[in-house]
């Protein structure tokens, strides 16, 4: 397991998202409700990127004329045939077992703890003062 | 639906064995604003435009009575940094769809303007006009790759053969468009001197999706969500068919080709099983009819690809490829719509290198002369 | 009851308003239907001396085809081979603009059919004709017919004023649920709209071909305005509407849920696995493919065996012969579609007549 800093958490705002490209895969860092996601930027439907989505909110609804709203902003709706994604953890909406988009963990490290490593060498200058997102592949 | 974590595509182009430069029969270019076709058009349209505006069977200016899932029908990454709706720009168009996907022809379709429905009959007949020589200007002489379509209001027949003669007389037009929602069935008389003209001049009828006739979706009235109304598409395309084929159309004009373009192909067998089950019970009906119905169908008619079908078992989307037949598959993409198939991976069931040149090359390259 | 061959859907004619119903009119309909002339409910649909409305060797001398009980008999059970069969009646009542008329109509044909046909024939059973116009006048009839078991299901046209699913029709299907009968929705138009979105067809044969899109919208209209959610014990049965474009149909409908679900979160699950559960076809007309294999396919695609209904759709012209069963179709499919998937789909075919 490898262990990449891909940002700091200030360079994602909140309902934002960040792609890098991590051991040839381009990968997607989405920032909603206070947490960070990775996911692979790729809908296993046709390919399309991930970090077009639209960031909406879970949608269910016991009856005709009801709408039922939680986790605002950690759904994904593909930006080409909208199909839904939990951020949290890659399953689709309409078929949770068996189609998924594959996601890595996140952990959030301050500057000083990840001074002392490991973590891949990417272009971040690492600074003491800053937390980090890294994705674990 | 097969595991897909981290499945790889079903990708057509990377098991080819030569890699294909494609076809693409439905590629919507739009206006960055309807003061682009100014230039076409004389001042008193341009003044009528701004005030009174579209005049549709629908009831608002603005928006369709049933929004779409994405604004502007659009797929979200097709919207242009510089600015302006998707399909705007032809730079990111090259850029995001034609350069990478290798297209060597995309035909183009313009919905913007709903040429095919505007109740002022003069004022579709300018738009008309505006709209086929903006595709010449803006599109099809910056990119020799881009085909452009003589766009004509049907319900205007006389002014309909007008635009077709003087775009004729252009050149640069590889087929004569019409609406499958117009005021009556396409088949019916009233729309032959099109068929006609068409014929003559050796050009294909091609009729898309959509279009504002004023009849309700459904035989049973007026759906409630665009859910329904999406796939009603389907539904306009098989009362087209029937039309055409049924009014004697085909039989008409032995030489014509039409071109269904973004009703997908799923309905057509059962369209055609149809037909040929009752043909013999309302043959004293249609007694201009000289052939089974689905004869006509796989002589004169083709189909765009998208938007494909997806059955859970790849092995049923091959049995309905081999129900329409293989020569009647032109493939499209619709880009940059949001039920956009690309051309990479639409097809999730593994197509033979035969099949793939007929259905993304020469297919189209018959039906348009391209 | 023993039961080996139901047959879903036959025909049996009303031959005048005038005539046939007059009867089981009261004084005031009477009155109005004499003096005013009220007659000639025909459907456009079925114009009773069209080749496809009867079939040669059913139309009885100088009558409209389905008109004579007994050559029904005959042709049903005897010569098709029926043990029991369900009357769906397609006079027009269901398209009068005037509700009360319609309602009056209505009522008049179920006493009819009733007495003429039920009451004669214990094989027999047949679908409430009811008076959508006005919905509450709908579930009056629904409850008048609710006690008499030889009534199995509530009949409506493909194409009527709104598609069915709509939330005015809702209290109708709750009553239709409680007292356990399906929504029989049968092929014929109340002309209300264009029978298709392309406009007004020329012909009958375009009309005709046009029902299996009526149909298609019809299917989606209940699912998405989650009906088979509000009312989880209802089926809707399709007669006379084609087959075969089910598959490609269920395959559009699940591609497009899955991308504008946000639209309709009420539908939980996959418009196929709806229709597998709440949807169900009479047989004829089966619109075949040609060969063997295709059939096998369309079946296999379809994914589901209890979703087909016998018919014969008697005496519409069909098929020519003595065997309505459509080629090819598995012999197991068949022993169910003719007792197992009528007796489950027809909750009331069980009840003591």
């Amino acid at each position: 397991m490898a262990r990449h800093i891909v940002a700091r958490t200030s360079d994602i705002p909140p309902g934002g998202n960040k792609v890098v490209a991590l051991e040839g895969r381009d990968v997607v860092v989405f920032h909603a409700n206070g947490e960070f996601f990775a996911l692979l930027n790729r809908c296993p439907h046709s390919g399309a990127p991930l970090d077009q989505a639209a960031c909406v909110a879970r949608l269910t609804s016991p009856e005709p004329g009801v709408y039922q709203r939680s986790r605002v902003g950690e759904l994904l709706r593909c930006a080409w045939h909208g199909w839904e994604f939990d951020m949290r953890n890659g399953q689709s909406w309409f078929d949770p077992k068996r189609v998924k988009v594959r996601t890595y963990p996140v952990v959030i490290e301050d500057g000083e703890t990840l001074a002392k490593g490991p973590y891949v060498a990417e272009t971040f200058a690492v600074h003491v003062e800053d937390n980090y997102v890294i994705v674990e592949t | 639906m097969s595991d897909v974590i981290d499945r790889p595509l079903l990708d057509q182009e990377a098991s080819a064995k030569t890699r294909l430069r494609i076809i693409d029969c439905d590629v919507h270019p739009s206006l960055h604003a309807k003061s682009d076709l100014n230039p076409f058009l004389a001042k008193r349209w341009q003044e009528h435009l701004k005030t009174y505006g579209d005049h549709l069977r629908t009831p608002y200016m603005g928006t369709t009575p049933y929004p779409r899932s994405s604004p502007l029908i659009a797929r979200r990454d097709a919207w242009p940094p510089t600015g302006g709706p998707p399909g705007s720009d032809l730079d990111f168009m090259r850029k995001q769809y034609l350069d990478p996907h290798d297209v060597e022809f995309g035909v183009l379709q313009v919905l913007d303007m709903f040429i095919f429905s505007q109740q002022n009959l003069e004022c579709g007949a300018a738009i008309q006009r505006a709209v086929n020589e903006w595709q010449l200007a803006h599109w099809t002489s910056r990119d020799p790759r881009l085909k452009a379509s003589i766009l004509v209001g049907q319900d205007d027949t006389a002014a309909a053969v007008a635009e077709i003669e003087r775009c004729a007389k252009v050149g640069q037009y590889v087929q004569i468009n019409v609406s499958p929602r117009a005021n009556e069935p396409l088949g019916r008389r009233r729309y032959w001197p099109i068929y006609a003209r068409a014929e003559e001049l050796g050009l294909p009828i091609g009729i898309h999706t959509g279009g504002y006739g004023g009849h309700p979706p459904a035989g049973g009235g007026w759906p409630s969500y665009y859910a329904e109304e999406h796939q009603s598409n389907a539904h306009t395309m098989a009362a087209t068919l029937t039309s055409l084929v049924l009014e004697g159309v085909p039989e008409q004009f032995p030489d014509l080709k039409i071109v269904f373009i973004e009703g997908g192909f799923g309905w057509i067998s059962s369209t055609m099983w149809r037909m040929d089950q009752h043909f013999e019970h309302f043959r004293s009906e249609v007694p201009h009819l000289k052939r089974r119905p689905s004869e006509y169908v796989r002589e004169h008619f083709w189909f765009t690809t998208q938007p494909i079908d997806e059955p859970d078992e790849a092995r049923h989307l091959r049995s309905l490829i081999e129900w329409v037949g293989v020569d009647r598959l032109l493939f499209s993409s619709d880009y940059p719509h949001w039920d956009f198939d690309d051309p990479r991976f639409a097809f999730k069931t593994p197509l033979s290198e035969a099949e793939r040149i007929k259905i993304f090359q020469t297919n189209a390259r018959a039906v348009y002369k391209l | 009851m023993a039961a080996t061959r139901i047959d879903c859907d036959i025909h049996p004619a009303v031959g005048g308003t005038r005539t046939t119903l007059l009867p089981y009119l009261d004084d005031h309909w009477k009155e109005q239907v004499v003096s005013r002339a009220i007659d000639g409910l025909d459907l456009t649909s079925y114009p009773p001396n069209m080749p496809f409305s009867g079939r040669a060797d059913w139309r009885p001398k100088g009558a409209k085809p389905g008109s004579d009980l007994a050559m029904v008999q005959r042709g049903a059970f005897e010569q098709l081979g029926a043990s029991h069969a369900i009357c769906n009646v397609l006079y027009g009542a269901q398209a009068v603009y005037d509700p009360y008329m319609a309602s009056a109509f209505c009522k008049a044909i179920n006493d009819w059919i009733a007495a003429e046909w039920l009451d004669r024939d214990a094989r027999l059973r047949a679908s409430i004709v009811i008076p959508l116009q006005a919905p509450d006048l709908a579930i009056e009839e629904i409850e008048r017919r609710a006690g008499d078991n030889r009534f199995v299901s509530v009949l409506v046209l493909a194409q009527g004023e709104s598609l069915l699913g709509r939330r005015h029709y809702w209290p109708v299907w709750q009553a239709a649920e409680k007292h356990q009968l399906p929504i029989a929705i049968h092929a014929g138009s109340a002309y209300r709209q264009a029978p298709s979105s392309a406009g007004w067809p020329s012909y009958r044969y375009e009309y005709y071909l046009a029902e299996a899109q009526a149909f298609q919208a019809q299917v989606l209209s209940l699912i998405y305005e989650g009906v088979f959610l509000k009312f989880p014990k209802l089926k809707a049965v399709l007669m006379e509407s084609g087959v075969t474009w089910l598959p490609a149909f269920m395959w559009r409908a699940n591609k497009t849920w899955r991308g504008v679900r946000v639209e309709v979160p009420w539908v939980d699950r996959e418009p196929a696995a709806i229709m597998r559960d709440h949807i169900r076809f009479t047989t004829q007309p089966f619109d075949s493919p040609p060969d063997a294999k295709s059939v096998a396919d369309i079946i296999d695609m379809i994914g589901s065996d209890k979703m087909f209904l016998f018919s014969s759709d008697y005496p519409h012209w069909q098929f020519d012969g003595d065997d309505a069963i459509p080629p090819h179709l598995p012999p197991d499919l068949v022993s169910r579609m003719c007792a197992d998937n009528p007796l489950e789909t027809f909750p009331r075919l069980s009840l003591a007549a």
